[in-house]
């Protein structure tokens, strides 16, 4: 079949330990092979650099909050279009772009993979249906647990193993990727229009803390042997000082994996890494959060780093958007979904003369610095909630150029940079780091083992961006750094191109990753009888019903894992 | 011949109204619907009937008069009027599937028409209003657990979502509120409707009056002093009382129906919930919902909007999706007599649009995809027979709080006809092997 190489590339493949290296990538058969033969076609990638298609760990591109922030501004698309062609589709941006648009924008990006990070359990195939109309890029989505009554009650009842199992067959009559838990307990609370605060309140109804739901379910990924962690939104997030909610939640699980391996992802730490008792003394809690992941190795995490803009945002964590519809008076959305989670939309602007969104800005890029293992720490926007994915280049400037970020830091608000330590950190990332925080770090978060390397079995998804890391400086000269990134020269996806000199030139169908966690016959079966009678009481949907078939997704991809229990 | 064993399938989806009640158990013998249990009279009338009166060929006109013609020559037909038209509009679409959507889209992309559903008459407003104010609700199964305060207004769920009450509201179980006497509810109407019957309270309105009542009801749910004696024909009183039931409930929603959105005021009417329900938050929990009503005419907006951005109302004939309602809907594009081509899928546009758009449809080339004569299929030029969604095809669907549900074929359709997304699919292909030139 078909072969390609690419020739005379300076190759980032951190996860093989090559580092700007002239190395030919071979391909054949959507794989990255040893070698092929004289007949394969060749891309010349002198003076360029290869990496291994991006990976995105945290993205809300599709699902229905998404597409309730789609119905709820159109003001947000009509300023940003995209016209149909012989290749590709019509659609719209701009923060929240339609489901076409965002496959091919991620695909111009040189990105590969995206993980959409919050679904609900019960709207997860209209999740898979918008996936579907997402093309190129290979998709997973992460289901929401922590608010659902069956995980609350078989934690609060100690039953682990029956919890595991009913995890089990909620990935897989959702095809999903890996457990997502949004502010445990307090989703459900603001069910009933109220807050839980901190780590150890108690859920309405429910006699069980947030602290129990994330240990529990801690356990649970562990006895599901999920190739990815736990993937945790904490209490408290945007709430002054929480900060320490983020560390206690870290702290919370400390001791339940195994030997270094992480057992918990932080999700856009930004949103919740705030120091201070008022607004305005809000400040940055990335030193403290930094130093605990330095010190325990048990953690990753991702920025949310925002960027100055009109976006959009939008979470599981619907009582948070309440907060936000009253601090800015824009319009709101909440969506609860019985038995399991809720979901919020506001839109919001974040301005650079806004002490507070000054000093959003300074933490997220804090800790990307400050935490000093790359393999540990993310590149992300929370796309939309900080910014959408377009704006990737830009913050992987800021991570690489010291002056690129005094620029940005001589426009905000003067009395934030007073109080970051930003202006003072002189770390910059190179393109192996780039590459570790975009591509290698996130699928080793994500235990995708064909992706985010260039090794030889690996799935020859590659990105391919026109700039010479010999001749240009990153620190100096930021915005050609920026240039290349915002349209790779090529995007390689399963040993097809299908961008070049950043424009689509075929739109393939990409994969859905889920997980399939074998649990033994005899516990499945009793969950199983258990859930038949729960399921009539709690739902307005039919067990049956509820389940989706393989055959429903457009291109499935199962992984099968064996759980412990 | 084999006689055909007869067999009960249940969990079958209803695919009638937008409660999509999931329950359903149909007998099924000899390849026919024979029986159906669960169901209400709405349903029941569906799945029984559906075989009747059905077309069998497709039509196609020929000197003046819908002739029989064979499947490719109504594909091959339908692609030519498309693909000649130079502002077509494509119509329907909430009550066949989301596949069927997502073709559609596609089609109106290459054709550079106008893609429209049923919203356009009549939760259209209620989409305006949440463009502006936005929306706070949740999924059915929050209210069947927690409502204590169920308020009907401008809607009649007993004819119109008949298993709403039972499955979802007032008389459903819940978690919180096992039982009928745990919830209040209340129906606002212009006229004490079979609905109205089962509240604890019926408040008459005066037809039209909708606005000013429910800027009295949020004026007096912030504290402010009403000076009128009566607004809508409600006294003051019953508003402040309402008003305070509302503050003083643990969880209320309000279903609302086309009374709210296609009486005078029309968006301005859902501006003014969507505001109040949103105000009542800061004093309890509060949920607001549309009472949608094909089975899957929320589909239709969620699928438009993943793949354009906009619910309804989208305009493809510059290539890109743009939206201004008044301008881009269905009506307007036909009145206004800029449209030259119709693809009416699922829809019967002549018996509900006004006189002058179906005027307008009866002087231009239309292509019906319907299983049954409607209105509109006499004044049609291509009429493809199709088979029915819940019935003989499968498909996704959005249940009116947007649950997506997936219906199954429950047996086998007429022979030779095919599914409304085999005939788009076919039209596509046609359509863009003549449109490929454009661009090569």
């Amino acid at each position: 079949m078909s072969e390609l190489l690419i020739r005379n590339g300076f190759v980032y493949d951190p996860r093989n330990g090559i580092e700007g290296e002239k190395v030919d990538v071979s391909i054949k058969d959507g794989k990255i092979v040893e070698s092929v033969g004289t007949g394969a076609t060749v891309i010349d990638a002198s003076g360029m650099i290869v990496m291994p298609g991006g990976v995105d760990i945290h993205s809300h591109i599709a699902g229905s909050k998404v597409n309730a922030g789609r119905i709820l501004r159109p003001e947000d698309h009509e300023k940003d279009v995209e016209r149909h062609t012989a290749t590709t589709r019509a659609g719209t941006g701009h923060s929240i772009p339609s489901t076409f648009t965002t496959g091919y924008r991620y695909a111009k990006l040189g990105y590969t993979t995206v993980v959409e990070p919050a679904t609900p359990l019960l709207k997860t195939r209209h999740t898979h249906e918008e996936l579907d109309d997402t093309p190129i890029v290979d998709k997973a989505c992460f289901p929401l647990f922590g608010n659902d009554w069956h995980t609350m009650e078989y934690l609060q009842q100690g039953r682990v193993e029956e919890c595991a199992a009913y995890v089990a067959w909620m990935l897989r009559a959702t095809k999903g990727y890996a457990i997502k838990i949004v502010n445990p307990g307090g989703v459900e609370a603001w069910r009933w229009g109220r807050y839980l605060v901190g780590l150890d309140d108690r859920v309405p109804n429910f006699d069980i803390t947030p602290r129990e739901i994330v240990r529990g379910i801690c356990k649970v990924n562990q006895l599901l042997h999920l190739p990815h962690t736990i993937h945790v939104h904490t209490n408290d997030l945007a709430k002054i000082g929480n900060y320490q909610t983020t560390i206690d939640t870290m702290d919370s699980v400390r001791g339940l994996g195994g030997e270094n391996k992480p057992s918990i992802h932080i999700t856009h730490v930004q949103f919740t890494g705030r120091t201070g008792s008022a607004w305005h003394n809000v400040g940055s809690g990335a030193p403290e959060i930094a130093d605990y992941v330095n010190k325990h190795d048990h953690v990753t995490v991702d920025m949310g780093q925002i960027v100055f803009m009109n976006t959009t945002t939008m979470t599981a964590d619907c009582g948070f958007q309440y907060m936000l519809y009253q601090l800015s008076g824009n319009k709101w959305m909440n969506f609860d979904v019985e038995v399991e989670t809720g979901a919020g939309v506001v839109p919001y602007r974040y301005r650079r003369s806004n002490y507070v969104n000054a000093v959003q800005w300074g933490i997220g890029l804090e800790l990307a610095l400050l935490i000093k293992d790359p393999w540990r720490v993310y590149m992300t926007t929370d796309h939309p909630n900080g910014g959408d994915f377009t704006k990737y280049p830009k913050i992987i400037s800021w991570l690489m150029s010291r002056k690129a970020r005094n620029k940005s830091l001589a426009r905000i608000n003067s009395i934030a940079r007073n109080k970051l330590d930003l202006p003072d950190l002189d770390r910059e990332y190179s393109f192996s780091e780039i590459a570790v925080v975009t591509r290698a770090g996130t699928a080793k978060a994500l235990g995708l083992k064909e992706k985010g390397h260039l090794g030889v079995g690996a799935d020859a998804d590659i990105a391919v961006y026109d700039i010479n890391p010999t001749k240009v400086d990153p620190s100096r000269d930021f915005r050609l750094v920026r240039k290349a990134l915002r349209k790779a020269a090529f995007t390689i996806k399963d040993g097809r191109i299908v961008v070049k000199n950043g424009e689509i030139v075929e739109t393939p169908v990409g994969r859905t990753y889920w997980v399939d966690s074998t649990v033994s016959e005899g516990l499945m079966s009793k969950v199983e009888s258990d859930m038949r009678k729960t399921f009539t009481r709690y739902y307005t949907l039919g067990m049956d019903n509820y389940a989706m078939a393989d055959s429903e997704l457009a291109n499935s991809h199962r992984i099968n894992v064996k759980a412990e229990v | 011949m084999i006689a055909l064993a007869k067999k009960v399938i249940s969990n079958v989806t209803c695919t009638f109204c937008g409660s999509t009640c999931d329950d359903l158990q149909v007998t099924v013998e000899d390849e026919k619907v024979l029986a159906v249990r669960s169901g209400c009279s709405s349903s029941l009338s569906k799945y029984l009937n559906y075989n009747a009166e059905r077309f069998l060929t497709p039509l196609v006109r020929k000197n003046g008069q819908l002739t029989e013609t064979s499947y490719e020559d109504a594909v091959r037909r339908s692609a030519e009027i498309l693909a000649n038209a130079r502002y077509p509009l494509l119509y329907g679409w909430s009550s066949t599937s989301n596949e069927a959507s997502r073709a559609g889209i596609e089609l109106a992309e290459w054709v550079g028409g106008v893609i429209d559903n049923t919203t356009t008459v009549c939760h259209g407003p209620t989409l305006l209003g949440v463009h502006d104010i936005g929306e706070v609700s949740g999924s059915l199964g929050e209210i069947e657990h927690r409502a204590d305060l169920v308020i009907y207004w401008g809607s009649n769920p007993v004819h119109s979502h008949p298993h709403h009450i039972m499955r979802y509201t007032a008389l459903s179980t819940g978690r919180f509120r096992p039982s009928r006497k745990d919830r209040k509810m209340i129906v606002i109407d212009v006229r004490k409707t079979d609905t109205a019957k089962l509240a604890d309270q019926f408040i008459q309105i005066t037809p039209n009056g909708d606005y000013e009542l429910m800027c009295a009801l949020r004026m007096a749910v912030r504290g402010d002093e009403l000076e009128q004696d009566a607004i809508s024909g409600v006294p003051a009183e019953v508003i402040e009382e309402l008003a305070e039931l509302m503050i003083s409930c643990q969880f209320g929603v309000i279903f609302f129906g086309l009374g709210l959105t296609m009486t005078e005021g029309r968006h301005r009417n859902v501006d003014v919930a969507l505001s109040l329900v949103r105000d009542l938050n800061a004093r309890t929990k509060f949920l607001i919902m549309p009472m949608r009503g094909h089975f899957n005419v929320a589909g239709a907006n969620e699928v438009s909007a993943w793949v354009t951005g906009y619910p309804y109302a989208v305009d493809l004939s510059q290539g890109y999706p743009r939206y201004n309602p008044g301008d881009t809907t269905a009506i307007d594009v036909l009145v206004r007599g800029d449209c030259d081509a119709a693809l009416v899928v699922a829809s019967d546009p002549v018996s509900n649009f006004p006189v002058e758009a179906s005027r307008r449809l009866a002087r231009i080339p239309v292509i019906t995809i319907d299983p049954h004569p409607s209105a509109t299929t006499p004044i049609a030029e291509v009429v493809f027979p199709t088979t029915i969604v819940g019935i003989e095809t499968g498909g996704c669907i959005h249940r009116m709080d947007g649950v997506a549900i997936m219906t199954k074929p429950l047996v086998p359709p007429p022979p030779g006809i095919h599914s409304d997304v085999e005939i788009l699919r076919d039209i596509l292909t046609h359509v863009k092997k003549s449109k490929m030139g454009q661009w090569t």
